[in-house]
């Protein structure tokens, strides 16, 4: 059963949190804001196998970073809900007579959007230092593309925080799982270049498709196909928006 | 009608029995004490009865829904204040008492007029809108307890709801929920471990040790229990003769001897305390010191749940825990 009202308040609560902590939009930004200035001005002129001549590195590289972004927002909001439970809010929302489903989707689309907030930022920021945007309805399928990638990895936060009980756990368990994940999918270089077992391994990764479909949308080169990219995106976010609604439900309160 | 019917209800955690077989009922509009010990098991009656675990047997019903069909209809007719801090403390009180409202569904023009009501209630109106983070711990309570209100629970639990309070605090918010078991007619279930606040608020008191109830009654009821008010005597001279003499008297209903100290359970004590200076008088024999005690629910606590405390804070204890040992030791 899913409550609207409780969705919506459970989205506004973050949103209100968001807009009120500057420093968290900040220290979130930052990253992915270093690596778009040094490593894309750095290697701004170097030319690698695999990328057409028209393509210049900097243009590769932007839709990485707004994967990396969506990847580390998205992958963290599972954070505050270890907030929550260790500041005993958890329990208060619990008890109310919420559904559990309505509960987790509150907790989705508020991340959700500010993962999507964080992205656009960066997209922003990388049009002032030179990225060429392309038309508007590509511009509108990048947003869906991005939605459905932070949708998969909140959800790997969400069902992370039902397990694991306090800060360091879930920041160091979380940092284990997201920089393979980043590294391997092919955000900052051609997968292609990868060693061919190494390569193997970056099939498996998530993100991998989710930068791909970006890269075909945003700047018309694509490894794989958009097609296949988005219904493996979409096919693997319903399936944990199921699987943290699972684990959700068998977490215990207190 | 019964807020809360509670059958052999028990919970266990592994091997060890957190809450055994505990029956009780409460009625619409009762005030109603769990008084015990830390780790007596309270807590653990009041998530099961606030539906946050499951108990491993036993039935409950509260406000007319059972507890292992219907958790939801439950959910909608309580409200709690935990023991430990529940509030969202990155958000205002108004935004945080809004929170809960349109959690419970309660409709817009509804929302505001039930948050008002309830900032008044407990006198936060004017601190609503300043950031939770800078409020103090008693501030923090209210709040609780006035988001505790705002859905209009037939039946409100509170676990520990002065914990960790100063003197002032602590009596403010005792009136507040007086206040609000008097104008709203809502039952009240609380847990605590402070004896005055079970004696002061409750109707009816249940003592719990070891996840069991020990005794249930009206506080009153309780006290008469140790059957008279106690005078400790010091005795110079032959304390038997003496003991043996105070036995006669029919206003004497016990004596504990215990070398050369008595303490002589008596009724009337306005009447009868001279009587005593008066046989001691006849008998030649010396008080060197005397002491009397009305009865508190203190007393009635250590009758019956014997002289470990199982405190760990709280230095009010220690010093009784002190006091006793001295008394031991003399």
């Amino acid at each position: 059963m899913i409550q609207g009202r409780v969705v919506y308040v459970l989205w506004r609560r973050e949103m209100i949190k968001y807009f009120r902590a500057r420093s968290r939009i900040a220290g979130a930004i930052g990253m992915p804001a270093f690596m778009l200035v040094f490593q894309g001005m750095g290697f701004r002129r170097v030319e690698f196998p695999g990328l057409p001549a028209s393509i210049g590195y900097f243009q590769y590289l932007v839709p990485g970073i707004i994967g990396m972004t969506l990847l580390f927002t998205a992958a963290y909001a599972g954070m505050s809900v270890i907030m929550d439970k260790q500041f005993g809010f958890l329990k208060e929302v619990m008890v109310t007579p919420a559904s559990r489903t309505s509960i987790v989707l509150g907790m989705i689309s508020g991340s959700a959007t500010t993962s999507l907030i964080q992205a656009l930022i960066i997209m922003m920021m990388s049009v002032l230092l030179g990225f060429r945007l392309p038309f508007i309805p590509a511009i509108l399928s990048s947003i869906v593309i991005m939605v459905l990638i932070s949708m998969i990895f909140i959800n790997i936060g969400l069902i992370l925080s039902s397990v694991l009980k306090d800060f360091h756990g879930f920041s160091t368990v979380i940092n284990f799982i997201a920089f393979p994940l980043f590294l391997l999918s092919g955000a900052l270089f051609p997968v292609s270049n990868l060693p061919a077992s190494i390569r193997a391994l970056s099939y498996f990764d998530p993100l991998t498709y989710g930068v791909d479909a970006l890269r075909g949308v945003l700047i018309g080169h694509c490894e794989f196909s958009i097609a296949l990219d988005i219904s493996i995106l979409l096919t693997l976010s319903v399936m944990m928006v199921f699987a943290s609604g699972y684990f959700f439900r068998r977490a215990e309160a207190i | 009608m019964s807020a809360i019917i509670v059958k052999e209800l028990t919970k266990k955690f592994g091997e060890f029995t957190a809450v055994d077989s505990v029956s009780f009922s409460i009625e619409t509009g009762e005030l109603f004490g769990l008084l015990g010990p830390n780790g007596a098991g309270k807590t653990t009656i009041i998530n099961m009865l606030t539906t946050l675990i499951i108990p491993t047997a036993g039935d409950a019903e509260i406000a007319g829904y059972d507890l292992r069909r219907d958790p939801a209809r439950i959910r909608n007719n309580i409200g709690i204040i935990f023991q430990d801090p529940s509030l969202d403390i990155g958000l205002t009180g108004r935004e945080n008492l809004e929170f809960h409202a349109m959690m419970y569904s309660i409709g817009s023009d509804e929302r505001k007029k039930r948050i008002r009501e309830v900032l008044d209630v407990v006198g936060l109106a004017d601190k609503a809108d300043i950031l939770v983070e800078n409020y103090s711990g008693g501030m923090k309570r209210r709040l609780e307890i006035a988001r505790g209100l705002i859905h209009y629970p037939k039946v409100l639990f509170l676990d520990e709801p002065t914990l960790g309070l100063d003197a002032q605090t602590r009596r403010s918010i005792w009136e507040h929920i007086r206040k609000l078991n008097r104008d709203y007619g809502t039952s009240v279930v609380l847990t605590t471990h402070y004896m005055e606040e079970a004696d002061y608020l409750c109707d009816r008191i249940a003592i719990i040790d070891h996840g069991k109830i020990i005794a249930l009654d009206t506080p009153s009821g309780l006290k008469s229990r140790l059957r008279g008010d106690c005078v400790s005597l010091e005795i110079e001279g032959e304390a038997d003769i003496f003991s043996a003499a105070l036995g006669e008297k029919d206003w004497v209903k016990e004596v504990v001897q215990n070398g050369k100290m008595l303490d002589v359970i008596i009724s009337d004590y306005e009447k009868n305390i001279p009587d005593i200076f008066q046989t001691a008088g006849v008998l030649g024999i010396g008080i060197s010191s005397i002491n009397f005690n009305k009865p508190s629910l203190e007393d009635v606590f250590l009758r019956l749940t014997g002289s470990t405390i199982r405190e760990q804070e709280g230095s009010r204890k220690s010093v009784r825990r002190e006091r006793m040992r001295r008394r031991m030791l003399r």
